[in-house]
């Protein structure tokens, strides 16, 4: 299966503004690739170029050398993004708009037709299970409710490819585990699921793959069945080991 | 296109789901009270000051909403991170920078149009019908002087990282033109070499936004401007518009997020 995500040595480095001039490495040579159909885990300790990752692949910022694609084509052309979904860390969507007109703004970017917005807006609704609230001012939502509008928005277009960067920060357990359903459900739907997270439990649940990257270098990349088997561990005992966590006593 | 509509929409929207547009009927109301009274005063100079007064307070509150309202447009974004899922999609940071642009100039011509209208009726509707196209003429190139204005505070927005610091500084340099720009040429010839170099090349290279004041000719009644002048004003405007949203995208391109 061709792959739909892919990164070829991929580096960044940002520069300091200040009196000296200092180089720092953000991205070390990364190279990934994620294939149709499955749900990639991209975990990293904070700081470890996850959302600098994601920030090339979604055209915000270029990468210094390397390249990126998404569906064989260069991310950096806007056309690369028409059939991806994103869910950014934690967004405070226009809240002076229902729920129903920011799904409506986000599809008539998409170019949907009115009647196709109609129908892919129901859908997502009840996914969401917001629709009790499609009429009301997003500003009058919760923070799990906004979340799950985040997830609405990121599937207005019927996206093959979905990136989430840590989709279930700052929820409840209730609030995790409706996101984590969805995402099950995306997966049975044959959709493409790459997403970074810190609940490695969850990643564990729901993940087929996964890759491990530390100060912008990647570590390992491989089955989370196959990567637990190798170190007879669970997936936090494995990420632990890969980012070499040297656990301090407490006297 | 359809991008630029919806994004356009969204800059509409938050006009009149914010209090903005409440201060606007406000304000708006105010003016016409104003404008009214002229009727209890029987001497023309009074009549036309009342006139001016209000008109003065149109011009204020045009520029106001145009500059609030656009300054925030693009930091906001930026603060409240629904410029990431924005981007994210396949719109361009052109297609932004337009659309913001449009949603900022269409709702500030709704706002200007209430006021037009208020104004029209309070103290238009005593006038000879001949006087409408001249009522027309001075909205429709203050319309098209605030799509400069828009564009420079777009411009600043993307500068400046502060709302506020952008506020005030498109105020101090709109102000300046509107008061000082059309002297500049006369202080030029006022000072020596290199002094009057620089103040004429100030004078040649800044928007004359004063040109597209009408206030004057509404206020003590002497007609409007030919057709061609107002053509060739929404010419000047519109170039003007142009350049300084093709600097916006410049800057904002090479911005990160």
């Amino acid at each position: 299966m061709g792959a739909i995500l892919q990164t070829e040595n991929l580096c960044v480095e940002y520069r300091t503004r200040g009196l000296r001039l200092e180089i720092k490495p953000a991205l070390k040579e990364l190279n990934l690739s994620v294939c149709a159909g499955e749900v990639f885990g991209f975990l990293g300790p904070n700081g470890a170029g996850k959302t600098t990752a994601i920030n090339v692949l979604l055209g915000f910022i270029p990468p210094t050398s390397g390249a990126a694609y998404l569906f064989g084509i260069d991310v950096r052309r806007p056309i690369a993004r028409q059939r991806i979904g994103y869910l950014p860390e934690m967004t405070y969507y226009y809240k002076f708009l229902t729920a129903e007109e920011l799904l409506r703004f986000y599809a008539r970017v998409f170019g949907l037709s009115r009647l196709e917005a109609d129908k892919r807006i129901d859908q997502l609704l009840k996914l969401v299970e917001l629709e009790h609230a499609r009429q009301r001012l997003i500003k009058t939502y919760s923070k799990g409710m906004q979340q799950r509008i985040g997830l609405a928005q990121a599937l207005i277009n019927d996206p093959d490819l979905l990136i989430l960067d840590e989709p279930t920060s700052g929820l409840d357990p209730l609030g995790r585990m409706k996101v984590r359903e969805i995402i099950q459900r995306l997966k049975n739907e044959g959709k493409t699921v790459f997403f970074s997270s810190h609940e490695l439990g969850e990643v564990e649940t729901v993940c087929d793959r996964v890759a491990i990257i530390n100060q912008g270098g990647l570590k390992t990349v491989g089955r989370v069945g196959d990567l637990m088997a190798q170190h007879g561990a669970n997936l936090e005992k494995v990420f632990l080991d890969i980012i070499g966590y040297q656990p301090q006593s407490v006297t | 296109m359809n991008t630029i509509r919806a994004l356009s929409g969204v800059v509409i929207k938050e006009l009149y789901r914010r209090k903005d547009f409440y201060v606007l009927f406000i304000l708006t109301a105010l003016i016409t009270l104003v404008a009214g009274m002229h009727r209890f005063f029987n001497d023309p100079n009074i009549v036309r000051y009342i006139k001016d007064l209000c008109m003065l307070l149109v011009w204020v509150s045009a520029l106001v909403i145009a500059i609030a309202t656009t300054a925030r447009q693009i930091p906001v974004e930026r603060e409240n991170r629904t410029i990431f899922p924005l981007l994210a999609k396949p719109v361009t940071r052109w297609q932004m920078v337009l659309g913001k642009f449009m949603g900022s100039w269409l709702a500030t011509g709704v706002a200007l149009l209430v006021f037009y209208i208020f104004f029209g009726i309070a103290t238009g509707s005593r006038e000879e019908a001949s006087k409408w196209p001249v009522y027309f003429q001075a909205f429709w190139l203050q319309w098209v002087m605030l799509s400069v204005v828009i564009a420079i505070t777009l411009l600043g927005s993307v500068v400046f990282s502060a709302p506020s610091a952008n506020v005030t500084i498109c105020f101090i340099v709109i102000a300046g033109i509107l008061f000082f720009g059309g002297h500049l040429n006369v202080i030029a010839l006022r000072n020596a070499e290199p002094v009057q170099s620089v103040i004429y090349t100030i004078y040649y290279l800044i928007p004359h936004l004063e040109w597209f004041d009408l206030r004057d000719r509404l206020v003590h009644g002497w007609g409007g401007v030919s057709w061609l002048d107002c053509g060739l004003a929404t010419l000047y405007a519109m170039a003007y518009a142009w350049l300084f949203l093709l600097l916006t995208w410049l800057v904002f391109r090479r911005k990160s997020l």
